[in-house]
Parts: structure tokens; sequence; C-alpha cells
């Protein structure tokens, strides 16, 4: 993959022809059938599904190949987690190989995805004499997107047979003296290029896609101090690996998740570069434990959801989203993402209420906060 | 390229200024489409680009700017990301790229970037017989706050800036064109981002033309995407004459309309 500095000096014509990477926009003769993925139809960029059908929706009809997704994770990680669940149980049935890379929980466990469904708009109608788990299976590789009951998990034989390579933090690297350079991140890499390379994602042989998920990057389990310091020690570590793992998917055919906990890092500037590094990015805040689990303007609804990011690939426009104000829900079968609904304020008493957070207020003759509420002379 | 962002500024391929420094730059939003602006319309007017791509692929440049260098040599195409591997995962047989030798040494700075740089822009004067005369050279940088972020100091970043004017601007006669990005708001006062603000104002101290690219401040619209400042630094005599003005734009799949305040196509 390295060039001598002269040899930049090509032109880009000769590039052209080598330079034949899955980021390039498809003509209609040279259209990669790969199963799970489509083209999209703003311009043509191959897209697979992340498995939930509404972020899909969000993202301008699917995840591009060849960009990363990046997830600030909420406070207890539960949804995060459950997305980037969702994106490696969809790289399960639509036979695509996966990378897990975690520093906290072993890989198996993230592994533990959830079963997939049918749901009852896609039942196929017409059967042949072909054995209906072969037909749906075969149905289902087809399709984009697909429904899953997070209730259950995805039976074993189905899991195992699609390809996963593991990458757990404690088997590689012991924990040394402080380098320079946080060496869980180089080592992750080296071991996403490796993997790339003997699979043949860099389009020498393979005609499959690979899906990276990278669990909780930045936290203090890497080796990174950004979560932990004002003004962390090594703060481009983060930041190149980004730049690493982005010329990695631009010259391969795969895609990545990747979550953050963004909560823990105090440097908003640092967000913000990070961010940029990354395509598309999302941010998840769930309700849970906050006082807001009990408001009942958000009784619908487990958190909210922010689009922090939307790339503009080989265009100028960039797939806006129609709506900032968007929330998400969790139920057994879908993780529904939608447009915020207030419920319309009905009875005198309800717009009291729910008017801003309860607060103490001290009054002068010691009664209590609702009490003085209602003094309205 | 936007045929308004050409009446704008008073250019065209076929008459415009040598010797200038044009700074891009964004807060809070993004600036790369007037990069593949500055791209098509040097390359129309038969300048030698050198383009320093080192947030994106080169298939995203082409795609966009379907035109890319259709004659041979003019357009030398620095990838950043793709030299980037060869320094952050060395194999044993493989040369590493010295101009992103600053991603294993960040102190080091930018100096085997320049070398690049200056070997592209200078070395492309002792060409062979029968090679086409291209016009001025033009270095096209896309974006600098990718070397903040990994690693390389603030004042590194402004020495190659200065460098790279000092060669191509003065001694070539050429134009420069780069893009800087910002994050936080203008009057933050903790030290968030410090590294990007202080590089902001050192680039807009030393340019010519300055584009700055800023989101409403009256929110967020789907039908207008932004505003953009076109500040010009001119000398007439001995006092130094500034002009600001202030338009409104929006993005298209591949192009941008750029209006007055108040004007845009949604409003009227």
């Amino acid at each position: 993959m390295a060039a001598p500095v002269n040899s930049v000096c090509k032109t880009s014509a000769d590039r052209l022809q080598v330079n034949c990477t899955s980021f390039q926009k498809k003509t209609r003769s040279k259209l990669i059938s790969i199963p799970g993925t489509r083209p999209s139809v703003q311009n043509g960029q191959l897209l697979v599904s992340t498995g939930v059908t509404s972020l899909d929706y969000l993202l301008g009809g699917g995840l591009a190949v060849g960009t990363v997704l990046l997830i600030e994770e909420d406070r207890f990680d539960s949804y995060s987690r459950m997305i980037l669940k969702y994106f490696l149980a969809e790289g399960v049935v639509c036979r695509h190989e996966l990378f897990v890379a975690t520093a906290q929980d072993n890989p198996d466990e993230i592994l533990q995805v959830g079963d997939e469904t049918l749901s009852s708009s896609n039942v196929i109608k017409n059967y042949n004499s072909y054995p209906c788990a072969l037909q749906s299976a075969l149905a289902s590789s087809s399709r984009f997107g697909h429904y899953y009951d997070v209730s259950k998990t995805m039976e074993v034989e189905i899991r195992q047979a699609a390809k996963c390579h593991r990458f757990y933090l404690p088997d590689h690297i012991t924990p040394s003296s402080a380098a320079h350079r946080v060496e869980s991140y180089s080592a992750l890499l080296k071991s996403l290029q490796e993997v790339i390379h003997r699979e043949g994602f860099d389009l020498s042989k393979s005609r499959n896609i690979l899906r990276v998920g990278l669990h909780s990057l930045g936290s203090a389990l890497w080796g990174d101090d950004l979560c932990c310091h004002d003004k962390p020690r090594h703060s481009h570590a983060l930041t190149t690996f980004l730049y690493g793992l982005r010329a990695l998917l631009r010259s391969s055919l795969s895609v990545a998740v990747v979550t953050l906990p963004s909560h823990l890092i105090q440097d908003r500037a640092l967000m913000g570069n990070i961010t940029r590094l990354c395509d598309n990015a999302i941010a998840l805040e769930s309700f849970k434990g906050s006082e807001r689990e009990t408001n009942p303007l958000y009784k619908d609804y487990h958190g909210l959801l922010y689009v922090r990011q939307v790339p503009h690939l080989n265009c100028l426009a960039r797939q806006l989203p129609d709506h900032k104000d968007l929330a998400f829900k969790l139920k057994r079968k879908q993780f529904t993402i939608e447009r915020l609904h207030l419920p319309p304020d009905l009875s005198e008493t309800v717009s009291r209420v729910s008017r801003g957070e309860p607060v103490g207020v001290a009054s002068a003759c010691g009664s209590s906060a609702s009490g003085t509420k209602n003094l309205d002379f | 390229m936007f045929t308004e962002l050409n009446s704008i500024l008073n250019t065209s391929p076929d008459s415009y200024t040598r010797g200038e420094f044009i700074l891009v730059s964004d807060r809070q939003s993004d600036a790369s489409f007037l990069i593949h602006h500055f791209l098509s319309f040097y390359l129309r007017a038969r300048c030698k680009v050198c383009f320093l791509g080192l947030a994106q692929s080169f298939c995203h440049y082409s795609a966009v700017s379907q035109r890319l260098a259709k004659e041979k040599g003019q357009l030398v195409f620095f990838e950043g990301l793709k030299e980037c591997l060869s320094v952050l995962t060395p194999k044993e047989n493989n040369v590493e790229s010295e101009a992103m030798n600053f991603l294993r040494d960040p102190p080091v700075g930018l100096r085997s970037l320049y070398e690049f740089v200056r070997s592209s822009v200078i070395g492309s004067d002792n060409m062979e017989e029968g090679a086409e005369q291209w016009g001025p050279s033009v270095l096209l940088v896309d974006d600098l706050s990718v070397l903040l972020s990994l690693g390389v100091d603030v004042g590194a970043v402004l020495d190659f800036s200065h460098y790279c004017r000092a060669l191509v601007c003065s001694q070539v006669q050429g134009n420069m064109v780069m893009l800087v990005r910002c994050n936080g708001e203008e009057d933050d006062d903790d030290d968030g981002d410090i590294g990007s603000d202080v590089l902001l104002k050192g680039l807009t101290h030393q340019c010519n033309l300055n584009l700055h690219v800023q989101g409403l401040p009256t929110g967020y619209c789907k039908d207008i995407h932004g505003q953009m400042e076109v500040c010009w630094k001119r000398r007439q005599g001995d006092a130094p004459h500034m002009q600001k003005n202030l338009f409104q734009y929006k993005v298209y799949d591949k192009g941008a309309s750029f209006f007055a305040r108040g004007t845009s196509s949604a409003v009227l």
C-alpha cells in the first residue's frame, strides 16, 4: 500500500485504472452485486443496511460501503450496544463477514445478537418444493433490512455460519509503560489491515462486505486518557486511528460502526474533530435514570437521537434530515426512530405541571413547591 | 465551477489575479464544496495544480468534478489517506512515504510535506521535450485542520503555510487555496479549541481573500445551507483596504448557488 514520494507525482490518469476502490461511482455496466447491498438512488453509492430500518432512512437509505458510522453512546451504553448488535446481526443474516473489537467485554458477548424474524409485511407468499428454511434464508439474504426479535438470541448454527474475526484487547497487548503513542490503537489498526488483506476485501479476491464493529473506543480501557483528563496526554491517538481507519475503509469493501462514550469527554472541540473524521455521526441520549423517564411528555419514547453529521460522498450535496428533533423507542421487535411528537395540552392542570422540570421553591410561608404553584393572584 | 461565485469574486478562468493566497474557512459548517470549485476553476484555467487531498480519497474528488485532469501532467494529486497507511502500519518490505512521516513523530513537523510540494511546483519546470506548457502553479490544500487532528503543532502548520506561500505566491507567482475548519463558538471562554482558532487567525492575517462559511445565525434551514462571508484585503496606496460582503448559499448535487441575504428562492 505504500508508495515512495516520487511515484505520487504520477498523473491521475494512470491512477484511475489502478486505483479501483469500492468508493467509486458505479456505472450501470459494472454493478457489483453482493447480497445485502443495494445502490443508492441519490448518487449510485453502494449501501448496506445498519439493521435498523429507520436509521437506514435517516442516513439516506443505508450506510455507504467504505464509510464509518460514529455512535455517541448513551450514559449506560444500552442502546448504542443494541444498535451495534443490530449491525452485526444484519451482517450474519446477509452472510457478510464480521470483525468485532472490544476492550471491555469479550467479543462473543456482543455477538449474542437478536433473532431474525420475518415481519408480517415481508412474508414470502410463493413457496415451491424447496424446504422452507432454505427458501426463507435465501430470501432474507437478498433482502435489504430485516427485523430482529431482541428477546431471543440467534441460533448458534446461524451465527457460526458467519465468519467472525475477533479482537479482544487484553489478549493482544499487556499494559506497558506509557509510550508516546497509545499502543492499542496501532495494534487494532494492524489487525484490521491484516484481516482485510488476508481475506481479500481490498478487492483482490473477495466479493463480500466486511462489517467492522468497534465498541467503546476512547474509553480508558483502550489505554486512552481522553475520558479521564481535561488535557489528555495523547489527545491525537484516537484521531490518528480514525484517520487510518478511514484510509483502510476507503480502499476496501468494508463498513464500520464505532461507539464512543462521548459523555465522558470534556473537550467539545475534540469531539468535533472526532466527528469530522467519521462520515456519519449520531448521538443517543436515553431517558433512563434521568427525570425525563417519568415525564409524561416522553412516555412513549426511550430516548432522544441527534444526527450530528451526514456525509457528502462523491457529490456536493448532503442528505440532510428533515427534522432535528428525533426520538427513539425500542420495542421487542423493532427499534424505531421518529420525530418527537409532544402530546397535546388538553386540560389546564396538565399545562401547569408539564411546564419545565419541577423545581424546589422555598417559599416564605414554608409550604411545599406544588402549593406555591397554585398561588396565582 | 460555480458561475455565481465567479461573478461574486470578479474572476474567470481567463482572467484572475496571480500571486494570491485564498483562505477558505468554516466554523461548525462544511466549506469543502468551495475547494471543488477552485479545483475545477484552476484546471479550466490551464494551470498546473498541486492538490494535497488529505481529507478524502481521490475517487471522491474525481467523482464530483468529472473533468478532473483529462490532460496529462496537469494535476499532481497527493492522497493523504493512501500514504498514511504506510506510516501507521509499517511493513518490513515496504518503503515508507516520506511526506507523511510526521505521523510517526509529530514534533518533526511538516518539512517533508513541504519538500514534496516544492518538488512538484518547481520540479515541473524541467520538463521533457514536447510536453505541454501549463500556466502558473497552483497549490490547493484540503484541509489543514486534519494536520492538527493528527498531532502536528499549530506553529508547524503556520510555518508550513508560510513556506508554501513564499514558494507559490511570491517565487513562482502562482495561487494558493487552503481550507481550515474550526469547531467552537467564536467567543468561547474556555480553551477548548485554541489550536484551530489560532491557526485561523494566523492564516486570515496572511491571506488576500478569505471566504468564511458559517451556519445561519437563526438556526437550521433545509433550503439555505448557510452563509458565506467574502473578505478582500487589498492595498491601495499606503492604506490596506478591506471589503466584506455577505451571501447565503445552497449546495446542490453538482453545484451551488449564491444569493444575497433574504433573496433565496424558498423565500421569494
